[in-house]
């Protein structure tokens, strides 16, 4: 009995939760907390029934509508009678399995990855799932979160446990000061870029370095948020000061003595000294421009002074060829100048009020150009409330923008809010596959600055040149 | 499933993402059922909803149960209908150099095999289709042995001993899970988190 072997964050935390390790077989992983939404439960739900077995732990289960809800008129009822059954479906299941149901025109609606960390329920060290693959975002916490399947969202009603093979890890750390312009949509925009779309592929992330360091909670979710689209299992970042300001009288956040109890927890929630990552990679803050992609997945990215290239990172020529033709785009040309005809800010990747902030402060006094509609959708109820009180909503109004009601909107192109057959859209969220904001889209992934310099000008535009 | 023998459906490209395999507009489904017919939607039907004269679907050169596909497959959403479509249309094995953390989980959890061959193998496989569109593989799942026997190649393929007992006895995680009841129960005990 020597000594504990140094340990990384990730396996602190993994360990904690290990209910049964079994030779030759995945781990049974216990589920702290679980999140659902209308589009990957109710299947789940129905295995239940077959079953005829209860939700195992439903306090643990937080459950809302996000995906496939209109973000005009929410007190109407929906339109599309697909969505409507599939948003009826959630409120049957969940009066009849007895989970709380942040439904539409709930004040606690919104995002499932927004409302989570607004109302102190992702807290630090925990294990975190939903059937969605940006509960990484989650991990900006200290967890680990990742999306599962809606087979594994029926386990973990039914068991509040999964089977999981422990992941390997990856540590990206990135040390420096960022220009101003750049913000943390770009950190994650350049990493993916520079290690392609599969080059987290079988890791779990842990980012660190002083200009991860230096960033607010939700600034650091956005870079968990986006983990999924290198590939990776998941993202996290070791709680701190900040993680802990963050939480503190939170709506669920543990409070007088749980909240010490916690906090002692929470403080062993970090890598150890001498800990051993299976690969790690670091860059320099200073090399992060604005950055923008021109292709169809997210590692098809460049900054905003360079030109596309022959060949993203670990993509092929045909590859190229096919996302450069879907996209009207040819190798070497410069994005800058680019016309575009739709702008949209929102999704779980940046939706928060910081972000809407952001936006606001830099359009200010300023309108948007004529031609380009501008579809603003902030990620929560609280958001949103938030945003009126501090009279964001007015100078979205003035500039022209379209603020809009909670939900996933644009980002997935479920509702009505879908990009025309071969329009450009610079947008907020997270993935820019064929199709993926209405059949036929195209799509620029861009920070929250980006966008608003896009809907000013009418045209992919340097952010930098306007402040 | 134990033995596999068909001919397959090649689709060449890397990176095909969930968005490909199952389009968002399809999920608003309730129950499992149905979603082959949409299986890679976009690409196989036009605007007016015409097949896509030159898509492998729409060939009727091209059937079997075993898909073909580039690196990556599978990237992007974690939804399961990516998996349900493919079983609903009827393939049992996917071929590729690599594929996605969750779909891997999703196939498996569906019975869908996901079989990973070196890159290599896979554009080797990929020009052998080509000559021969007919061309016949097969599957051993007990040997974890991929072959095409009419060119006398065959790779081991790497499935966790775990899955493996699961896709051959047809049974699933859950199950697994739903007898370990008694151990979560005493985990929570002391667990913080639990309510
Ligand atoms: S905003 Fe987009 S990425 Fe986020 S949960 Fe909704 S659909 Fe998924």
């Amino acid at each position: 009995m020597g000594i504990a072997a140094p340990k990384t964050l990730f396996e602190k935390i993994w360990q904690k939760h290990v209910v049964q390790a079994k030779e030759g077989f995945p781990d049974v992983l216990y589920i702290d907390r679980h999140f659902i939404h209308e589009v990957t439960s109710p299947q789940a739900f129905s295995g239940l029934h077959k079953r005829g077995i209860p939700v195992a732990k439903p306090k643990q289960t937080i459950a809302t509508a996000d995906h496939n809800i209109p973000t005009k008129d929410q007190h109407l009822p929906i339109k599309e009678l697909l969505s409507k059954k599939q948003v009826d479906t959630l409120i049957k299941n969940c009066n009849d399995f007895d989970v709380e149901l942040y439904g539409i025109g709930h004040e606690k609606q919104g995002i499932v990855h927004v409302i989570g960390p607004e109302l102190g329920i992702t807290l630090p060290g925990m294990t975190i799932v939903c059937g969605d693959s940006h509960t990484s975002t989650h991990g900006a916490f200290g967890s680990i979160a990742f999306g599962i399947g809606t087979s594994q969202v029926e386990q973990v009603l039914a068991t509040q446990s999964l089977l999981q093979y422990r992941a390997k890890t990856m540590k990206i750390e990135i040390n420096g000061t960022l220009e101003k312009g750049v913000v943390s949509k770009d950190i994650i925009l350049f990493i993916i870029s520079k290690i392609s779309a599969s080059g987290g592929t079988g890791y779990f992330v842990e980012y660190c370095g002083t200009a991860i360091e230096s960033l607010s909670m939700e600034a650091r979710m956005t870079i968990c948020n986006m983990s999924i689209e290198m590939g990776a299992r998941g993202g996290m970042i070791a709680p701190d000061q900040t993680t802990f300001d963050y939480i503190k009288g939170r709506e669920f956040a543990p409070k007088g003595e749980a909240w010490e109890e916690a906090m002692a927890y929470w403080k062993t929630l970090k890598t150890d000294e001498g800990a051993t990552y299976d690969k790690v990679i670091s860059f320099d803050a200073a090399e992060i421009e604005p950055w923008i992609t021109y292709g169809t997945n997210p590692g098809m990215g460049i900054g905003i002074s360079q030109n596309i290239p022959d060949v993203a990172v670990n993509s092929t020529a045909k590859d190229m060829e096919k996302s450069l033709g879907y996209m009207g785009l040819s190798k070497n040309q410069a994005l800058r100048g680019k016309k575009i005809d739709y702008v949209f800010i929102g999704s779980c990747t940046n939706s928060r009020i910081e972000d809407l902030r952001m936006v606001a402060d830099f359009v200010k006094g300023k309108k948007k150009a004529n031609d380009v509609n501008v579809w603003i959708v902030p990620g929560s109820k609280k958001v949103e409330a938030q945003a009126i009180a501090e009279g964001l909503d007015q100078v979205f109004k003035n500039a022209g923008f379209d603020l809009r009601q909670p939900g996933c909107s644009a980002c997935l192109a479920m509702n009505e809010d879908k990009v025309p057959a071969g329009k450009y859209c610079v947008s907020t969220s997270n993935r820019n596959f064929e199709g993926r904001q209405g059949p036929g889209s195209r799509t620029f992934l861009v920070s929250p600055l980006m966008a608003a310099a896009a809907a000013v000008t009418g045209e992919i535009t340097d952010v930098r040149k306007l402040m | 499933m134990n033995k596999i023998k068909s001919t397959t459906v090649p689709i060449p490209l890397d990176n095909i993402d969930t968005d490909q395999i199952i389009p968002a507009r399809f999920l608003k489904a309730t129950n499992r059922e149905g979603f082959g017919e949409n299986l890679f939607r976009d690409w196989r039907y036009d605007k007016e909803d015409k097949p896509v004269k030159d898509f492998v679907l729409n060939h009727s050169t091209y059937q079997g149960e075993v898909l073909v596909a580039g690196k990556n497959f599978g990237c992007g959403s974690s939804r399961e209908h990516a998996a349900w479509a493919l079983a609903d249309y009827g393939f049992k094995v996917v071929i590729s150099s690599f594929f996605a953390d969750i779909f891997k989980s999703n196939a498996l959890n569906n019975f869908i095999l996901p079989i990973q061959v070196s890159d290599q193998f896979l554009s080797y496989l990929f020009k052998a289709i080509e000559k021969n569109p007919k061309l016949e593989v097969s599957v051993d799942l007990e040997t974890q042995i991929f072959s095409i026997p009419d060119l006398g190649m065959s790779t081991n393929f790497e499935i966790n001993s775990y899955k493996k007992e699961c896709l051959m006895n047809g049974y699933d995680d859950i199950d697994y899970l739903i007898a370990l009841n008694k151990e979560v129960k005493t985990f929570e005990e002391t667990h913080i988190y639990a309510s």
